[in-house]
């Protein structure tokens, strides 16, 4: 069997959603400006693409219909190229990536784009209609809380101080302002044009002046007496990332510099009171069906949904804080929910090429109580 | 002709002030100031802006609107001058430079542009010297007062030789763009308001201080007896700014001649300019004469000691000779014989003296006098308003039998008073003692004239029916604050029950000339009172009735307009949004607030708001967007701060009209509802809804839980909450079925009914009435 390689990665800039420089960016046009900035960037002839797999997690009004069709047209793939969109909330173009590497695996075809967008201005997080299962609501209410409490239950259950969690998100920022400096961001970017005619290449999200002062000086966003805050939550993201998700012989074949080979794959639940904990889960699945372990990685990426969830998966997991979000993560970068997945995977390949090493993790969580998981190999 | 772009010069507070009514108005304004030494150039002007959007009292009636104020600065952006029709001066009181930014102005402007000052203290024939001549019959003074946007009068000074189309155009953009109360002045140091106000204030502080008052005890006195705002004399200055007041105090000292008797009256107060030198310049600073100190935790109002400096709690003294104003009018306070009534007399004495001396002096008489000061200070009645309601002779006599000079126009006016109506017109006297039809401006049409010459169809305890002619009956509330109960209901009954009987009427109108509120929402005393006596069946009978009368409103066969300003809470809201169009004055504070009270809307609000937000064209589709929106905004209680923004919350609709002066807005509505009868008006249809049912509730739940963790709900929102959750989601129904109007109308009796059972709803609606502010149980 053929071993799949993620060979190419882009991404939209992140900006602040209702605020931010795409406000007025569909994110149908944002996904296809982003997938056909892929394909340009890697050369590739787009008849030779299987299919298009785009992550969303609120399928609905201009994310709605099948998107990944939609995108595929607006991107000007050939209509041979398919279209599938899939939802797993924030896991959404992680499972894009994991869907096409099992459908390679198949050998259906030889290349994938895996894809994820998601316009938070466009399309309110609960969705225009939020109508929720009473039944489900009753049994278990969990399964419909908020993120933000779901962050505090996860600071109260691993006792993490509000300074702890405002160091991380201090850490995160300076990371994502000194990526931005070295020009290290501006290499994954496609530059998009608004409507207003104007050009956005550079990311919006990032605020350098962020001190542990200052973030002392905000409110608890989620409950009163809670110790998290906007400041150590992921802003609402406009934004939308693709990867080339393509056989090793393709690669080869179109000239392509694969980043990394992907090693194992994992989805795992969990509470969903504690939703943040699900990279815990999946990460040891993964590493368990990779045969290594979290020593054995150089490079993680794991999405920064909040500052507590992500100290308490690296705490659980033993991880040595080093390695982790060398670029700066969604605290700093942005989350646009859809697109995170794409990122994050995308971004550990190219980091473990450009740092060296030989394992690299992406990991993350999922609203309803779910984590998902991708260990890739250096080629 | 037309004012169709301004620019203001000068970024301070009232040039700011200004620039932002104009906006407020709709028009496009240029913001220009200096360049300042470091910065930006055009900082000045921006720095306004960003400054005016988070003021409180805000400027702006939507913050949307600050986008028609363009910054600029005097050097690099003087070009853009070139195409504004009227140019406002608003710099500092120099006459040097006014003169030269006057020059600098000339330079760029159109010639047929109108440049204005808003000077307070310069006299006009000084602004004018140097000016070329066909400038000059372009020029004039309109003097806004602080804040621009809140206070209603505008004085506007233009010598003999200004051309009458400049007058023309600035009077019917300041009166109907900006809604101010245009009152033409002469052309004489400190017009009408500083000038007769000063006096006033002087003399009032004076009498206070000879007869032993002290400042809370004061403005008791001053006020309501008088038909003078609470704030009486020492609250206003604070409000006004103690640095200010001794400014315009001189500077009319100075421009006056020797023998005005405002100069035997103003003297510099030491203690007011050492209280200024240390920051205390009234609200804006540390303090004034009154203060909230804050310390422990708990705001306690103080006042000022006048001869010791210091500051003790204030109350709010009761006094005999003020209640016996109440059935005996003012005179009654003047006759009460104590320390009192001697007090008021003196500063009385000495203001109404001075204003009958100057009424023709200063502008065109006797009613411009009172327009200036009704407008200028909210008093109730001008000074020869007020002189007639104590009797113009027996001040005189007073005066007489005192020593002291009587006014010529005390003398013409004789045994008679200085209004009068005669063949059903309301007449003003002249300076030769002859009468005269009071002029009211084209499109102004004031409930209180109509109800001075003729006589209601119904007088009800708490609402009236009006003819206010051409076939349109108007109701009018007259409860104390308008608060809602039977007899509002039967007024609106017996109104549409002629108006159908008789086919003379076409329309109707729902208006009020109350200075506060259209309508501060239901008499919860009576409300409370009921469930105190747990006489549900009347209160429930009330909310049927209520249902009845607002949906007959709705569905009748002839128009009705609502035409509300200032207060339009709950019941309030809820004819409003049960009329078939509002026109509404642009200071309008509109909204559902019954859960600050543990209500729900019962009188068809929730149904309504759902309404409105199910058929917006421009929301998105779903069973949930609509009921979402309008949880929302009767959940949080939330209140429009202007017409403009009831935009937003659909309480107003696209076709719902603004007017900007309040004098004209039963004259709007009127001719609103005769637009529609022309128009050939048809009853709208009642809708179906089709709405979420328990999905939707749990959906409301999961924001409630939310609003409970970030501390913004309390237990019995939660509770108040869920009887809200029930009603706009549709109870039990389904997105597969559809339900009626009378379907949620039920609900909302239901809900009410619950709710006001509840010892909660009972405790919050007692803390109301107790405190006027609500209760977080």
């Amino acid at each position: 069997m053929s071993s799949v390689v993620i060979a190419g990665y882009a991404r939209s800039p992140f900006h602040f959603a209702h605020k931010g420089a795409l406000t007025k960016v569909r994110p149908d046009d944002l996904a296809a400006i982003v997938v056909k900035g892929l394909i340009k960037q890697l050369g590739i002839d787009p008849t030779t693409i299987e299919d298009l797999i785009l992550g969303n997690a609120m399928p609905e009004g201009e994310q709605g219909l099948n998107m990944a069709r939609m995108v595929g047209l607006l991107a000007g793939l050939p209509q041979s190229v398919g279209g599938v969109t899939v939802n797993r909330f924030c896991g959404s173009s992680m499972q894009a990536i994991h869907d096409a590497a099992g459908q390679l695996s198949l050998s259906a075809g030889g290349a994938y784009i895996a894809a994820g967008v998601e316009s938070m201005t466009r399309v309110p997080m609960s969705g225009f209609n939020p109508m929720p299962n009473p039944t489900l609501y009753a049994q278990n209410n969990g399964a419909y809380m908020g993120m933000g409490e779901t962050a505090e239950n996860v600071a109260n259950q691993y006792q993490l101080t509000r300074e702890d969690q405002e160091q991380l998100a201090v850490e995160s920022h300076a990371k994502a302002k000194a990526a931005q400096d070295a020009g290290k961001l501006a290499e994954e970017l496609v530059a998009i044009q608004t409507p207003d005619g104007s050009t956005i290449d550079v990311d919006g999200c990032i605020r350098p002046e962020t001190s542990p002062d200052g973030l002392a000086g905000l409110k608890p966003a989620f409950a009163m007496d809670g110790s998290v805050t906007a400041g150590t939550s992921s802003p609402l993201t406009d934004g939308a990332a693709a990867v080339l998700v393509c056989t090793e012989e393709y690669a080869a074949k179109n000239d392509l510099a694969p980043f990394a080979r992907i090693k194992a794959v994992a989805v795992h639940g969990c509470d969903p009171k504690t939703m943040g904990l699900g990279p815990i889960g999946a990460t040891r699945k993964a590493l368990k069906r990779a045969g290594i372990s979290i020593d054995d990685v150089d490079v993680i990426e794991i999405n920064e949904a909040f500052s507590s969830q992500a100290l308490a998966c690296m705490s659980d997991l033993s991880i040595d804080r080093t390695k982790v979000n060398l670029d700066g993560g969604a605290l700093a970068l942005g989350h646009p929910l859809g697109a995170t997945g794409a990122r994050i995977t995308g971004k550990a390949a190219s980091l473990l090429k450009r740092e060296g090493g030989k394992y690299a993790l992406a990991t993350q969580c999922i609203g309803g109580g779910q984590g998902i998981a991708t260990v890739l190999e250096a080629i | 002709m037309e004012i169709k772009k301004v620019a203001v010069i000068g970024s301070g507070v009232m040039g700011m002030g200004i620039a932002a009514q104009v906006a407020n108005a709709g028009l496009p304004v240029v913001l220009l100031d200096i360049v300042p030494d470091d910065g930006p150039r055009s900082a000045l002007a921006q720095g306004a802006i960003s400054k005016a959007l988070k003021a409180r009292p805000a400027p702006f009636m939507h913050k949307r609107v600050a986008k028609k104020v363009t910054p600029g600065n005097l050097e690099d952006d003087l070009e853009k001058l070139a195409d504004c029709d009227l140019i406002i001066e608003v710099i500092i009181e120099r006459l040097e430079l006014k003169h030269a930014l006057y020059r600098k102005v000339e330079a760029v402007a159109r010639p047929d542009a109108i440049i204005t000052s808003n000077t307070s203290t310069i006299q006009r024939a000084r602004l004018i010297e140097g000016m070329p001549a066909e400038r000059a019959k372009r020029f004039a003074i309109t003097h806004f007062f602080n804040p621009p946007r809140y206070m209603r009068l505008l004085e506007l000074v233009a010598g003999d030789n200004v051309d009458a189309d400049v007058i023309d155009t600035l009077t019917t953009f300041c009166d109907v763009n900006l809604g101010k109360g245009v009152v033409r002045c002469k052309d004489t140091p400190g017009f009408i308001a500083n000038r007769l106000g000063t006096m006033w204030i002087s003399s009032a502080t004076n009498a206070a201080k000879n007869h032993g008052f002290r400042v809370d005890e004061a403005d008791v006195l001053v006020g309501k007896a008088f038909g003078i705002p609470s704030t009486g004399v020492f609250a206003l200055m604070d409000l006004v700014g103690l640095d200010l007041m001794p400014l315009v105090g001189r500077s009319l000292y100075d421009n006056l001649p020797e023998g005005d008797a405002f100069r035997e009256v103003f003297h510099e107060d030491p203690m007011v300019l050492q209280m200024v030198e240390k920051g205390y310049t009234g609200r804006k600073g540390l303090g004034g004469f009154y203060r909230m100190n804050k310390e422990g935790g708990r705001k306690v109002k103080e006042a000022l000691n006048l001869e010791t400096g210091e500051y003790y709690v204030a109350s709010k003294p009761k006094f005999d000779s003020v209640e016996a104003a109440r059935k005996g009018g003012p005179r009654a306070t003047l006759e009460f014989g104590d320390k009192t009534s001697a007090m008021s007399w003196e500063w009385l004495r000495q203001t109404l003296s001075y204003c009958a001396e100057l009424a023709f002096d200063i502008c065109d008489g006797i009613q411009a006098t009172d327009d200036g000061m009704k407008l200028g200070y909210g008093w109730k009645w001008g000074p020869f308003e007020l002189m007639d309601r104590i009797g113009p002779k027996w001040i005189a006599d007073k005066l007489e039998a005192e020593g002291y000079a009587v006014p010529a126009l005390l003398r013409a006016v004789g045994d008679g008073t200085f209004y009068k109506v005669e063949n059903g017109e309301l007449m003003v006297m002249d300076q030769a003692g002859a009468y005269a039809p009071v002029k009211r401006a084209d499109g102004v049409l004031l409930l209180s004239d109509i109800k001075l010459t003729s006589e209601p169809l119904f007088r009800g305890r708490s609402a009236s029916v009006w003819d206010i002619g051409d076939g349109v009956l108007n109701v009018e509330f007259h409860s104390k604050m308008n608060a809602f109960e039977e007899g509002h209901f039967k007024a609106l009954n017996m109104a549409m029950d002629t108006i159908e009987r008789d086919e003379k009427y076409v329309a109707l109108t729902i208006y009020n000339e109350d200075p506060r509120a259209f309508s501060a929402g239901a008499n919860l005393g009576e409300a409370l009172f009921a469930a105190n006596t747990a006489m549900w069946p009347v209160v429930q009978m009330s909310i049927i009735n209520g249902q009845k009368a607002l949906k007959r409103l709705r569905f009748t066969n002839f128009p009705v307009v609502a035409a509300p300003a200032g207060l339009a809470l709950g019941g309030g809201c809820e004819v409003c949004l049960a009329a078939n169009a509002i026109q509404g004055h642009a200071e309008l504070y509109i909204g559902l607030v019954e859960a600050g009270v543990g209500l729900v809307p019962g009188w068809g609000g929730c149904k309504e708001l759902i309404r409105r937000h199910t058929s917006n064209p421009r929301g998105p589709k779903g069973p949930m967007p609509g009921p979402m929106k309008a949880f929302e905004l009767i959940a949080t209680a939330a209140v429009s701060t202007s017409a403009m923004e009831a935009r937003d919350n659909l309480v107003f609709t696209q076709e719902d009209g603004i007017t900007m002066n309040r004098d004209r807005l039963l004259a709007d509505a009127k001719a609103r509802a005769l637009a529609m009868v022309d128009s050939g008006f048809i009853s709208p249809e009642p809708v179906e809804f089709r709405l979420p049912g328990p999905s939707g509730a749990t959906a409301f739940h999961m924001g409630l839980d939310d609003y409970k963790a970030k501390g913004i709900a309390s237990d019995y929102d939660m509770v108040v909450g869920a009887e809200l959750a029930i009603i706009l989601s549709g109870g039990a129904s389904d997105p597969t079925e559809t339900l009626g109007e009378d379907d949620i109308l039920k609900m909302e009796q239901e809900s009410f009914m619950k709710l006001l059972k509840n010892q909660k709803t009972l405790a919050r609606i007692e803390h109301m009435l107790n405190t006027g502010k609500p209760l977080r149980n």
